[in-house]
């Protein structure tokens, strides 16, 4: 289905099942240990051998030597690969570095030998036993040290990163009321909670790959590229990830090194990365350092706007987008907006929940209380002063549907903002400061071709096969959920088959795009199930009502049954996506509110309430929506109060490699959250009227925090996380 | 993990003789970081010598009024005992603020009070740590040490002793009782148990090889107000960036100890001297303080935690 007009009425506005909460119908699989995931398939492995990889201990310079020996002498060892032994690999899809092979080192813990052995205790055991000798050579670790010289960072073939409309200074000279400030993010981690795996397995040249990845297509072209393999002869299958949030959208390290394991010693292959090697081996969101600048008229308005972000990757890598959101969030005449990259010598950095926005707003929304502050207004009023149903850099073009000022009014409405005390510093309860701070939310929804197969045999069962993933989003959910909808039967009648690379290329899960087009492939498919039953039974297609596993048309009805005879019908169809996106722009908005205790004494942190009111289209299952909503609100807490890769400038690596030493927020951390949702339908989005919300659920959190403990303690941290010893010297004196 | 041998022991002499048997044993009872450091062959044992049978499971009353805590008594049931809960609240209080319930199941007396830093140089073994290899240099000074030691500490190393109950075991002028491999018992006071780094900051207690502690005794209940301030990053399930150990009077008049800055629990007289003057008491505590830039801070948390707690034991707030 080509989707270049918004649909009218459809089936799912029936909502019968679509839009009602609805429990993960895996949800018992997992609960009861019966959800098998990469490194668990016993299922489909008999007797596999165990690869530990060996991480590099310099950050940058060459491998210059390997003595195996004593490592090939410990008991159970089969084999030992190395990274000299073969040349460096071709890059797989948005990679930035090689995942294995030659002697050049580009970062810490870069993987440079694989043991194998009958079981994972002696191939770690082993593995500490392999000898590596490196020339160490220096490299820029320090973001801070070479931003200010930073090149602008190049746009595809466009040329610099830099967005101009107007005259941005002059208006800035002239503005009344200004704000020059620097924001500063730091480089965090994923931290899902199952590390990287894959479980690889050869007969003849054909290569299976039980793995955890995002983005199925994209792992199976990568591997076959990196590997040199026909991707025909490839499958990757992947029905659970133990979450993800960008760590495993592209291939990495253990998918390559089961397959170069499994293919030497031609037995299944094993490989988990370790924990520590999850945060210097693989992916991480870069740091940002963002300069803002607004100039507004003393109503709020703004009438110039800049905003630059600097941010470091190696050699190839792709800009941290902290911009991205400050082009379309508000209105303004005088724009300047670029980004800035740095070439850094640190692992590889690339896309974690929300790129872009995530750091983007820290500093965007940030500032924004700043401005509110300078003008005397309310944080919430300046957000609606400045809204724009446009793109502010191209006004011809609307927003499909942007209702801001409305989550923003529900939000803090819901919330009682206008309740609180608007003078920082000035409410206390016995040892806590209280304050209050809110922040716009805002990510982009993205079209993107994906595909389904929908099968219904003769018993009235269907099945809905593709390579979507359900990283724990609740994919398999939504999937069933428009497959019974639109054929109109219960909920139990579909069955969903995912992460299987045999099954149509679905969009994959990322960007927050996996829910509104892997349902709409679903509904794409079933639209022509419908036509093909309907046509059988001797009704029109157009006209047909499917309900309660019958076809009804005018007075007549027939069971859905009678279409099938004793064979099924097969529908392999696709969404794809004409010129919407470019005539309309597909974002999605949220209003953050947040209430922070500070403690007086100690200036410890502790969040009392949260509130998101959130406008993303139909909301395909409430029940899981929320949960993806409060699972990126505790995401944006972690970011706001915790997170960081503490960086050694000196050795080029992130110290706090474990899950004690990078804190992401505990439940004791976590207080009520409240999410909201408009009721709002958005056709030109997808023919589900639906768009994402995973991600929209963490931009601006960080910022609702900082603007809060602004609030609390009259303390302007721009540095995030806001850990207490950024402030501790400024609290108020204690009474 | 380096390959080793393991035995199991029925009685603390038992596990003296097999310790005095076998250099490079350590005993094991709950595992909960030693088994993380073997994985990580930042300890590589090679026999463990399994006391959890040993029959010191048991919380006594002793003749003076005050407690014997046998080595093998898990944190939660030493956290929940009716006399250490009315008693020592300070105690309860220390170890319910540390690790999970979780590992707070399994982590035992002994064990806890012979947990090792948490210094990332010394969980990275491509770094120069003096703790983990003698002599090899301490790559934490001069990088990120926000979370190290600012008191007591040396050129060698600035690590701090990461652990909760003992800082409350310091406050409670606790008694460790022990058995040595030639299978004589000696009693170390908690004040003597855990060694500034020095030059030697693989040595990191009191103990000579072998010898295994049997109890911890706690003298007489001191009545007060008993308080531990735990400040962190999270509220749960993260170490110490300062706590504060306190048995006080209605005046805050009374005994302080400190954790998260030093290489063990620490407590100064003439901090004590000072209470209830928080500012005064601070200074005592960090006389002498030699902090990094990123820890510097610490020397103000000091004070400020300890003017809450004083606040607290005043009875300003909950």
């Amino acid at each position: 289905m080509k989707y270049v007009e918004p649909v009218g009425e459809t089936p799912i506005d029936r909502q019968r099942v679509v839009g009602r909460p609805t429990p993960r119908i895996e949800g018992p699989l997992k609960v009861t240990g019966r959800a098998h995931y990469a490194y668990e398939r016993h299922d489909v492995v008999e007797d596999p051998l165990y690869g530990f990889v060996v991480g590099s201990a310099i950050a940058q310079g060459r491998v210059t030597g390997f003595d195996l020996a004593e490592a090939k002498a410990q008991p159970g060892v089969v084999e030992i690969l190395t990274t000299t032994e073969m040349e460096a690999l071709p890059l797989g899809l948005g990679n930035s570095t090689t995942l294995f092979g030659g002697d050049v080192i580009h970062h810490y813990h870069q993987a440079i030998a694989l043991v194998v052995a009958r079981s994972f205790e002696e191939a770690r055991a082993a593995a500490s036993r392999v000898r590596v000798s490196y020339a160490r050579t220096p490299g820029h670790h320090d973001l801070a040290s070479i931003a200010d010289t930073a090149p602008f960072a190049k746009d595809g073939d466009k040329g610099p990163d830099v967005s101009a409309l107007g005259d941005f200074e002059a208006a800035y000279a002239k503005a009344p009321v200004r704000i020059d400030a620097t924001y500063t993010t730091p480089d965090e981690s994923h931290a899902m909670m199952e590390p990287h795996a894959t479980t690889a397995h050869w007969q003849g040249d054909k290569l299976t790959l039980w793995t955890s990845n995002q983005m199925i297509s994209w792992g199976k072209d990568s591997i076959a590229n990196v590997l040199g393999l026909k991707p025909e002869n490839v499958r990757l299958d992947c029905p659970y990830l133990g979450g993800g949030f960008g760590a495993k959208l592209f291939l990495r390290a253990d998918a390559v090194l089961a397959a170069l394991g499994s293919k030497r010693t031609q037995r299944p292959v094993k490989v988990m990365l370790s924990r520590p090697l999850v945060f210097n081996n693989t992916t991480h969101r870069p740091a940002t350092i963002q300069r803002l600048r607004f100039g507004a008229d003393k109503d709020g308005r703004m009438t110039a706007f800049s905003h630059v972000c600097t941010s470091g990757n190696l050699p190839g890598g792709d800009i941290e987008n902290g911009v991205s959101q400050s082009r379309l969030l508000y209105a303004a005449p005088n724009r300047y907006t670029a980004h800035r990259l740095a070439e850094l010598d640190l692992p590889e950095g690339a896309s974690m929940r929300a790129p872009g926005e995530a750091a983007g707003m820290m500093a965007l929304e940030g500032a924004m209380d700043e401005l509110a502050e300078a003008l005397g207004m309310d944080p919430v009023e300046l957000r609606i002063v400045n809204d724009t149903q446009v793109d502010p850099e191209n006004p011809e073009r609307k927003f499909s549907n942007r209702k801001l000022v409305e989550c923003l009014r529900r939000g803090a409405e819901a919330f009682g903002w206008d309740a609180r005390n608007t003078t920082p510093g000035g409410r206390r309860e016995g040892r806590w400061l209280i304050g209050h701070g809110m922040a716009v939310g805002f990510r982009n929804s993205i079209p993107r071709k994906s595909a389904a197969r929908v099968r219904l045999s003769g018993n009235g069962q269907v099945t809905v096969e593709t390579d979507m993933t359900d990283i724990g989003t609740g994919t398999y959910t939504i999937l069933a959920q428009t497959a019974a909808e639109m054929l109109g039967l219960p909920l139990e009648a579909v069955s969903v088959t995912l992460g299987d690379s045999d099954h149509p290329a679905a969009c994959g899960s990322g960007g927050q795009w996996g829910a509104a087009n892997s349902t709409s492939s679903v509904y794409a498919a079933c639209v022509k199930v419908r036509e093909t039953v309907a046509t059988r039974l001797g009704f029109d297609p157009a006209k047909a009502d499917f309900s309660d596993g019958s076809v009804h048309q005018g007075s007549e009805s027939r069971p859905l049954a009678d279409a099938l005879g004793a064979g099924e019908i097969v529908v392999d169809e696709s969404i794809e996506y004409g010129d919407l996106a470019e005539k309309f722009q597909q974002s999605t908005f949220a209003g953050h509110f947040v209430e922070l205790a500070v403690d007086a004494y100690t200036g410890e942190t502790q969040v009392r309430r949260m509130l998101a009111c959130c406008e993303a289209g139909r909301i395909l299952n409430p029940v899981s929506a929320r949960s993806q909503v409060i699972g990126a609100m505790t995401m944006g807490v972690g970011a706001a109060l915790t997170e960081e890769l503490a960086v050694d400038t000196r050795y080029g690596f992130f110290v706090n490699h474990d899950l004690a030493g990078y804190e992401v927020p505990v439940h004791a951390d976590i207080p009520h959250q409240e999410v909201i949702f408009l009721e709002e339908l958005d056709p030109v989005a997808s023919p589900m009227k639906a768009k994402g919300v995973g991600e929209l659920g963490l931009c601006g959190v960080g910022a609702a925090v900082a603007n809060a403990l602004y609030n609390a303690t009259g303390v302007r941290v721009r540095e995030y996380p806001l850990t207490l010893d950024k402030y501790l010297d400024k609290l108020p004196a204690i009474a | 993990m380096k390959p080793f041998t393991f035995e199991r022991v029925s009685s603390p002499a038992q596990a003296a003789a097999a310790a005095a048997k076998s250099r490079g044993a350590r005993f094991i009872a709950g595992g909960t970081n030693l088994l993380d450091l073997m994985k990580l062959e930042i300890e590589a044992p090679t026999h463990l010598i399994d006391v959890t049978q040993t029959g010191l499971g048991e919380i006594s009353a002793t003749g003076d009024g005050g407690l014997r805590i046998g080595a093998l008594v898990t944190n939660t049931a030493l956290a929940a005992h009716e006399r250490v809960k009315r008693d020592y609240g300070v105690l309860s209080r220390a170890i319910v603020a540390g690790a999970s319930g979780q590992l707070r199941n399994k982590a035992t007396t002994g064990g806890n009070l012979l947990q090792r830093t948490r210094c990332p140089y010394f969980y990275d073994t491509n770094m120069a740590c003096n703790k983990r290899v003698p002599e090899s240099g301490c790559s934490a000074r001069g990088g990120v040490s926000r979370q190290l030691g600012i008191v007591g500490v040396s050129e060698a190393c600035i690590a701090t002793y990461p652990g909760d109950m003992a800082v409350a075991l310091r406050v409670l002028d606790a008694v460790v009782e022990t058995v040595r491999p030639d299978g004589s018992a000696r009693t170390i006071p908690i004040a003597e148990f855990h060694r500034l780094w020095g030059d030697t900051p693989h040595i990191e207690t009191a103990l000579e090889p072998g010898e295994m502690i049997t109890a911890v005794v706690l003298p007489a209940p001191l009545g007060g107000t008993h308080l531990y301030h735990k400040v962190r990053d999270r509220r749960s399930y993260a170490f110490a960036l300062v706590s504060v150990a306190a048995v006080l009077d209605a005046e805050g008049r009374g005994r302080v100890a400190v954790g998260g800055i030093a290489p063990r629990p620490w407590r100064v007289e003439a901090a004590d001297a000072a209470l209830p003057d928080a500012a005064a008491a601070a200074r005592a505590l960090t006389q002498g303080a030699s902090p990094t830039d990123q820890n510097a801070f610490k020397i103000a948390l000091v004070e400020r935690t300890l003017a809450g707690v004083l606040a607290k034991a005043r009875g300003e707030f909950a």
